[in-house]
């Protein structure tokens, strides 16, 4: 493992099973009476979130607190960020204060990667979201529920989802979670097929290890599992398509269209959902729709992450720098 | 798990001191002097300590279900997230906690591993059964006591008292995971 986690590809398949096999220990703390483990006492985490969000930052933050760190909260709004610091003075007041670990959340794309590479901070970055760009955890998350729901929880320990077929519905242009998934998903084996309106394709999505089709009935019978995402209309700034009806009935999940997947097959949304949207609440709320799973392999998913990265005597724990000035 | 690296471990020089029928035969007087100090096991689980506890653990259920005639629970109990020498290695990777359906609220755990050393491990998963529950007692059963305890902590189940010195290593094998049942008394390779 590396010392940050920035993007889903960084990770090799072995990284991969590994979060995903340690996930599967620690998912079974949730279980006990006392949901705690000792591991990352004395360890301080800050969550800094300069974009709102709701299970991504409960999630880490039940995840840290779980592994006993010490955790600070951070959001942009009333900060001094709203005054005008900048990253590098945010980062540098963090630093001075001998942070271990810094979840970052950002609207600029590549925020995390400058923060890790920048020489600001001596700490593990963690991606929880950057712009358009990546959102690992969410990936690791959903490849955890994937292997769970199609392979089996004991039986997949250890492996990876080769053969499995993927399928990706919606908002791709403006979505990290895709993104990652792409990446993750095809490192692990997958096929990964991607459903979205021509104008909601990014450019050079050729170069990306997956298929690219206009046509949800066509690919959902073949599907083990479908991933629908959210229209991001906070960050679009054009007409991506007519009306939201028409999308609606042209790339929305209803229970027609889940009739006709395999029987195996799971329906999984990242959150927050929009019923009536790309998903309605016939499919939301069936047996088949991962949604609440999800958010409660995130914080295994985070839990693991966090003790790979932190538990160990890796880098993270030196302070040099600071002693140096 | 309180042993050497096993991977410095040249098998050339090191010698057996328990084969497979000293092992069972070992095994078996635990397993008795279980049933003895606990007046028939009615409230016994075993927890066996990942990775070679966890098979001896199991041989140990056997050999008291054949005494008893009854159902003996047993489970693991993984220490890794409690050991105290965390930040001194890389993470290791994670084994498997299986606590038996009925739990260890007023039971009597035994704790079974393969080797005890400096007792360390042993203090781990004291503090790791305290997260799970409250048992009536806990005993420690193990094959080997090689001692160099760094802890008061001593084993009331013992195979064979196996005196070293730091300089030798301690090598547990098992069929189930090395294909033979042994225990290897090597010297350390520097």
């Amino acid at each position: 493992m590396q010392r940050h986690l920035i993007s889903a590809a960084d990770l090799t398949r072995d990284d991969a099973v590994l979060i995903l096999d340690t996930a599967e220990e620690m998912a079974r703390v949730a279980d006990r009476p006392i949901k705690k483990l000792p591991t990352l006492r004395g360890r301080t985490i800050v969550n800094l979130f300069f974009e709102d969000s709701t299970r991504t930052r409960i999630s880490f933050e039940a995840a840290e607190k779980r592994l006993s760190a010490d955790v600070i909260n951070f959001t942009a709004k009333g900060s001094s960020v709203s005054k005008g610091e900048s990253l590098k003075d945010t980062a540098q007041t963090l630093e001075a204060m001998g942070v271990d670990a810094v979840v970052i959340r950002h609207g600029a794309s590549g925020a995390p990667y400058r923060l890790a590479t920048s020489g600001w901070i001596d700490a593990a970055v963690i991606n929880a979201g950057d712009g358009t760009h990546q959102h690992p955890t969410q990936a690791l998350l959903d490849a955890f529920t994937m292997r769970r729901r199609l392979v089996g929880r004991d039986a997949g320990i250890g492996q990876d989802l080769s053969g499995k077929r993927i399928t990706i519905v919606g908002d791709v242009l403006h979505s990290r979670v895709a993104r990652s998934n792409v990446d993750l998903l095809h490192t692990l084996g997958a096929e990964v097929t991607l459903v979205a309106p021509p104008t909601l394709v990014p450019v050079g999505v050729e170069t990306w290890p997956c298929e690219v089709s206009y046509d949800l009935d066509s690919t959902l019978a073949k599907s083990d599992a479908v991933m629908m995402l959210r229209v991001q209309r906070e960050r679009m700034n054009a007409a991506f398509f007519p009306t939201e009806r028409e999308y609606s009935r042209r790339y929305g999940l209803d229970g027609d269209r889940m009739a006709r997947m395999p029987e195996h097959a799971i329906v999984m949304h990242p959150g927050p959902m929009v019923r009536g949207m790309e998903i309605t609440a016939e499919v939301a709320d069936s047996d088949r729709c991962t949604v609440v799973e999800q958010v409660a392999n995130g914080v295994s998913i985070r839990m693991a992450v966090l003790y790979l990265l932190l538990g160990g005597n890796e880098p993270a724990v030196s302070h040099t720098r600071i002693e140096e000035k | 798990m309180d042993k050497q690296d096993t991977s410095d471990m040249g098998a050339s020089d090191a010698r057996p001191v328990l084969e497979g029928p000293d092992i069972a035969r070992v095994l078996t007087r635990i397993a008795h002097e279980i049933v003895e100090r606990a007046k028939g096991a009615d409230d016994v689980v075993l927890l066996g300590i990942p990775t070679r506890g966890v098979y001896l653990a199991q041989r140990l259920a056997a050999k008291l279900e054949e005494i008893t005639d009854r159902k003996i629970p047993v489970g693991s109990l993984d220490i890794t997230m409690y050991r105290d020498d965390l930040r001194l290695h890389p993470p290791r990777a994670l084994a498997r906690t299986e606590i038996p359906g009925d739990g260890i609220d007023g039971r009597l755990v035994v704790l079974v591993d393969d080797v005890l050393f400096s007792g360390r491990t042993i203090r781990a998963a004291l503090d790791a059964l305290n997260d799970i529950g409250r048992p009536r007692a806990v005993q420690l059963a193990v094959l080997v006591d090689r001692g160099h305890r760094e802890l008061p902590i001593r084993a009331d189940y013992v195979g064979k008292n196996l005196p070293t010195s730091l300089r030798e290593t301690v090598k547990v094998q098992l069929a189930e995971e090395d294909g033979r049942d042994t225990v290897l008394l090597g010297v350390k390779q520097t």
